[in-house]
């Protein structure tokens, strides 16, 4: 056994490279509540401090403190960058100074250019000589779209594409660091690359094997990161400080090279914890401490960005880097997963206050220990901080070694990676379907052409034929548009460092997304179930629509209309499996907006349901706001209804209540919150996003943002700053429904 | 089977009763409170007709929801005029083991109540003020019948919650936190008090209505107030 390993149980994670396994073998459950904890020391406080006044420097720079525009951001591109040097105890920094931005033109030299400028900056001459001859993947996907992928993106029924940035949603298993040391996970790769030469060479093999080559390379540019910092990280950390360093300068490095939309970290906490138990049973370490070393981690992933352009922060809005932690489970062998550093974990958002990063997410069982889903509860209701995620229902298809990449994407660590789709406009591809190929907002022919829909009532079943043909179609050109991005985005923005923490066989998911689904369900719903006459415009499109009668809207618990959701996603995933995707991968699909909902609305036309041109859609798989006529569970069983094997890659709800509404005292509140949640995760639902506050608050915040600095809420899939979002986004976010209490 | 009326329903009840609670408030109120914050459930023509059994269809979705303590709640208006109705629904609750909490003002006591009150868990007992005076002006009607109600509660054992609505310059007093105290003391059926701040957000209803808010003018009590009467009653 390797010395760093004393104190450890043998299994087999010491002859394979197998962190689950060394995490079942030594890890302790934690039934307790959070009384153990301790709170923030004079060092973290002033530590913090200085934090917060960057953060205030930041704003006042419109949100960017400052921009390195002469070095291309990769993991030994920077010299070292410290708080305080002497006051850290985990230590690395994306560029050499906190909050200063790196540029990363791998992913579109264009967006690179744009965001520099977008703050007031001018990419170097450097750079753009750096990249004039050379491909991004940007440059690679535009050499090979077709005129209808265009026309798609032009018209928003596609939007979001990762064609101009990283993909991200991937998720290196970077605690294999801290175990194994470097040297050994370039030892391993090496012989997978070896074994490759054993076979005859194909396309496959071929890509792979160079692939190989850089992972390792990538691992070696590692260590020399770390030198930098003066860490060797070749050998395992010999205890939890170590742990949690290898483990950050792991994650470190995957931002020093991606810039993906989702950074995520994955699951860390319980495997801290066992580093930390060591150290406390060797008695050099006490709770203060393990407190004090979580608390410094979390300070770094607190501060890490990236650059993005303004349209970029229309889709993702409060810049957002989803440093997403999972957080609790159920083991497989029925043991909690939850450790006590789960609880520091959470602790964090009370030493260092309330923050959207990194994006906590408990994973729920109805079998977690009840002291536990109490705090959680807790956390909920003091800070809006945190998200829940069913791990009853992602445990069997992924194991009790997985995490959440983004906001909902399950994936299991180290041996699942995704391909990343954005989403696809429902409600736009509807009134496209009736005005047979046209799309009004923008003017553009796209899909089948066929006469517009004519009659003075829509017929359910007509629309429902004619829907389905573009249905169809999109879903068709969606899977072809993706396989096409994502060869390029390997070509020329491989994800070296985090792909050397996943096994070389790995399994490939290809994530899908809808936006508009309850936009969608109201207006079939409305078609179905009242008289709605279509509106036309001089030249004969569709532009509006008129009812006559009432319908049943989603978010009721009414199967009428909950049921048209469901039967909606399970076409579109089922229609986007009849066409394979790249490298082999799985079709999954989500129901998830992020902020995006507001952009989609503005796009989109009246709709069959009333909602009226370019009004936001809800977010997610939200009810539209304000439809719910029987309160909030009703509400939650609705969205509960979409299955999960339909939408694998995550069905996101966002869920606002006023603490009034929750209870009288806290203590009820807690007990609520915790019986909702159980409740609705019963219901075999599976995310959602808590927020207890009123909306009086958030009106406060938007007209006298200063008062209200770290003012933190979810929206969709992941919490944001609110002063950070966009007018429009916040405006969006206040007209959302929040259960009150009658 | 029998139909009754029902002005709305919540499925998230979190203040009318233990739990988490499915609250149905019925349709229909013979007394005219000058405090209701519900004056659109008076009228006994209003509201949306539904059998017992599609009330405890509908509860029983969210069945997971109540956990050890929550279950459902009837309000309203007030559900003892529609006794037979809330009855057939408490019925099918107590087969399908949903717990039943009753919110009423306990004007009514007679043998269809009786038969109701025998299949309900707790009753959350409005009792608005504590003398009579007080009770007849504000209310419309005596404070001697809700008293015989709470002695038949008492009796037949059934857990109660003794709730009032604190208005300024009208109940915020010591003589009625006292006057409370000695109700709950010689009921020992009464094993919570919940004293509830008044509240004018109900005051659009009345506009959309046409009708006064008699309490429209009347001050809210300060949280300050509100926790000092509380400390009065628990002392």
């Amino acid at each position: 056994m390797h010395e760093n390993w004393t104190g450890f149980k043998a299994g087999v994670w010491q002859d394979e490279i197998n962190v689950r396994d060394f995490i079942q073998t030594n890890y302790k459950e934690y039934t307790g509540d959070e009384r153990f904890l301790a709170g923030a020391t004079e060092r973290t406080k002033a530590l913090m401090a200085k934090v917060q006044e960057l953060f205030r420097l930041e704003r006042e720079r419109d949100g960017v403190l400052d921009v390195d525009t002469d070095t291309v951001s990769s993991l030994i591109s920077y010299l070292p960058g410290y708080i305080d040097e002497k006051n850290e105890l985990i230590v690395g920094m994306q560029t050499d100074s906190p909050l200063k931005r790196g540029v990363n033109p791998f992913g579109g030299i264009r967006m690179a250019r744009q965001a520099c400028a977008a703050y007031g900056h001018r990419l170097s001459d450097k750079v753009e000589m750096e990249f004039r001859y050379r491909t991004t993947h940007n440059d690679g996907v535009y050499r090979v779209y077709t005129d209808e992928m265009r026309a798609a993106r032009k018209c928003h029924v596609i939007t979001g594409l990762p064609d101009a940035y990283g993909r991200g949603r991937i998720i290196g298993d970077y605690r294999r660091v801290a175990l194994y040391g470097v040297d050994k996970l370039i030892e391993e790769k090496k012989k997978d690359k070896k074994a490759l030469a054993a076979e005859n060479y194909t396309v496959e093999s071929a890509r792979l094997s160079e692939e190989l080559f850089q992972q390792i390379t990538f691992l070696g540019y590692l260590k020399e990161m770390a030198a930098m910092y003066g860490c060797d990280i070749s050998a395992p950390a010999k205890d939890a400080k170590e742990a949690i360093q290898w483990t950050y300068f792991a994650y470190l490095g995957a931002i020093k090279e991606q810039n993906g939309a989702a950074m995520s970290l994955g699951r860390v906490s319980t495997f801290f914890d066992i580093y930390i138990e060591r150290d406390i049973e060797r008695g050099i370490l006490t709770e203060e401490g393990a407190q004090e070393l979580m608390d410094d981690f979390v300070i770094k992933l607190r501060i890490a960005r990236h650059l993005r352009t303004p349209e970029y922060n229309e889709l993702f809005g409060g810049d957002p880097m989803w440093i997403t932690e999972a957080v609790g489970g159920m083991g497989k062998d029925g043991r909690t997963l939850v450790s006590k550093n789960c609880f520091r974990m959470l602790n964090t958002l009370y030493t260092l206050g309330p923050s959207p990063e990194p994006n906590l997410t408990i994973l729920w069982s109805t079998e977690l220990p009840e002291a536990f889903k109490r705090f959680c509860a807790k956390v909920s209701s003091d800070t809006d901080s945190i998200q829940y995620e069913n791990d009853d229902l992602m445990r069997p298809l992924h194991g009790d070694d997985y995490a959440i990449a983004c906001c909902v994407s399950a994936m299991e660590i180290g041996k699942q990676m995704q391909f990343f789709g954005a989403r696809c406009n429902l409600a736009k591809l509807l009134l496209i379907a009736l005005n047979g190929g046209f799309d009004t907002t923008t003017g553009i022919h796209i899909g089948p052409q066929m006469p517009v829909m004519d009659a003075d009532k829509l017929d359910f079943d007509a629309v429902m034929e004619r829907y389905n043909i573009y249905i169809e179609w999109l879903s068709k050109l969606y899977v072809n548009t993706m396989n096409l991005i994502h060869y390029m985005h390997d070509k020329y923005a491989y994800e070296k460092t985090q792909m050397a923490l996943h096994d070389t066989d790995v399994e490939r998911l290809m994530a899908f997304g809808i936006a508009g689904l309850s936009v969608v369900a109201d207006s079939l719903s409305a078609i179905k179930y009242a008289k709605v006459s279509p509106v036309k415009d001089a030249m004969g499109y569709i532009v509006d629509f008129t009812r006559e009668g009432t319908f049943p809207t989603y978010g009721n618990d009414d199967d009428r209309v909950d049921l048209i959701a469901r039967d909606m996603t399970h076409k579109v995933i089922t229609e986007l499996r009849k066409t394979p995707a790249y490298r082999g991968a799985i079709h999954t699909l989500s129901v998830l907006t992020i902020t995006s909902n507001v952009m989609y609305g503005k796009n989109t036309g009246a709709t069959p349901d009333g909602r009226a041109d370019g009004a936001p859609f809800a977010p997610g798989a939200n009810p539209m706001h304000n439809r719910e006529e029987n309160g909030a569970l009703a509400s939650l069983n609705s969205v509960a209804k979409l299955r999960y094997e339909d939408c694998r890659d995550g069905i996101s709800n966002t869920f606002s209540i006023t603490p009034d509404a929750l209870g009288k005292s806290e203590d009820e509140r807690i007990s609520n919150l915790t019986a909702i949640l159980d409740g609705y995760f019963a219901k075999k639902a599976h995310h959602i996003n808590v927020n207890v506050l009123d909306r009086e608050t958030l009106i406060k915040a938007y007209e006298n943002p200063e008062a209200y600095p770290n003012l933190t809420i979810r929206v969709s899939g992941y919490a944001v700053n609110f002063n950070k979002l966009s007018r429009e986004q916040q405006r969006e976010v206040i007209s959302r429904t929040f259960h009150e209490s009658v | 089977m029998i139909k009754g009326r029902v002005h709305s329903i919540q499925s998230l009840g979190t203040v009318d009763g233990p739990g988490v609670r499915f609250v149905v408030f019925f349709q229909g109120c013979p007394l005219r409170c000058k405090c209701c914050h519900n004056p659109d459930t008076w009228d006994f023509e209003g509201g949306t007709k539904y059998s017992a059994e599609d009330i405890v269809k509908k509860a029983s979705r969210y069945r997971e929801y109540f956990k050890d303590k929550g279950g459902i709640t009837l309000s309203g208006g007030e559900p003892l005029l529609q006794a037979e109705f809330a009855e057939e629904i408490f019925r099918l609750c107590c087969l399908e083991g949903i717990n039943t909490c009753l919110d009423t003002s306990g004007i009514l006591l007679d043998g269809k109540v009786k038969e109701l009150l025998s299949l309900t868990d707790r009753v959350l007992l409005d009792i608005k003020y504590t003398n009579e005076k007080d009770y007849e002006e504000n209310v419309g009607c005596s404070l001697s019948g809700v008293l015989e109600f709470l002695s038949y509660l008492n009796e037949k054992k059934i857990p109660t919650t003794l709730r009032q609505v604190i208005i300024p310059t009208v109940n915020d007093t010591e003589e009625n936190i006292m006057a409370l105290k000695k109700i709950r003391d010689t009921h020992p059926c009464v094993d919570k008090v919940e004293l509830l701040p008044f509240k004018k957000i109900c005051q659009t209803k009345y506009d959309q209505m046409e009708i006064p808010f008699p309490f429209g003018d009347m001050p809210t009590p300060s949280r300050e107030k509100m926790a000092f009467l509380e400390k009065m009653l628990n002392e």
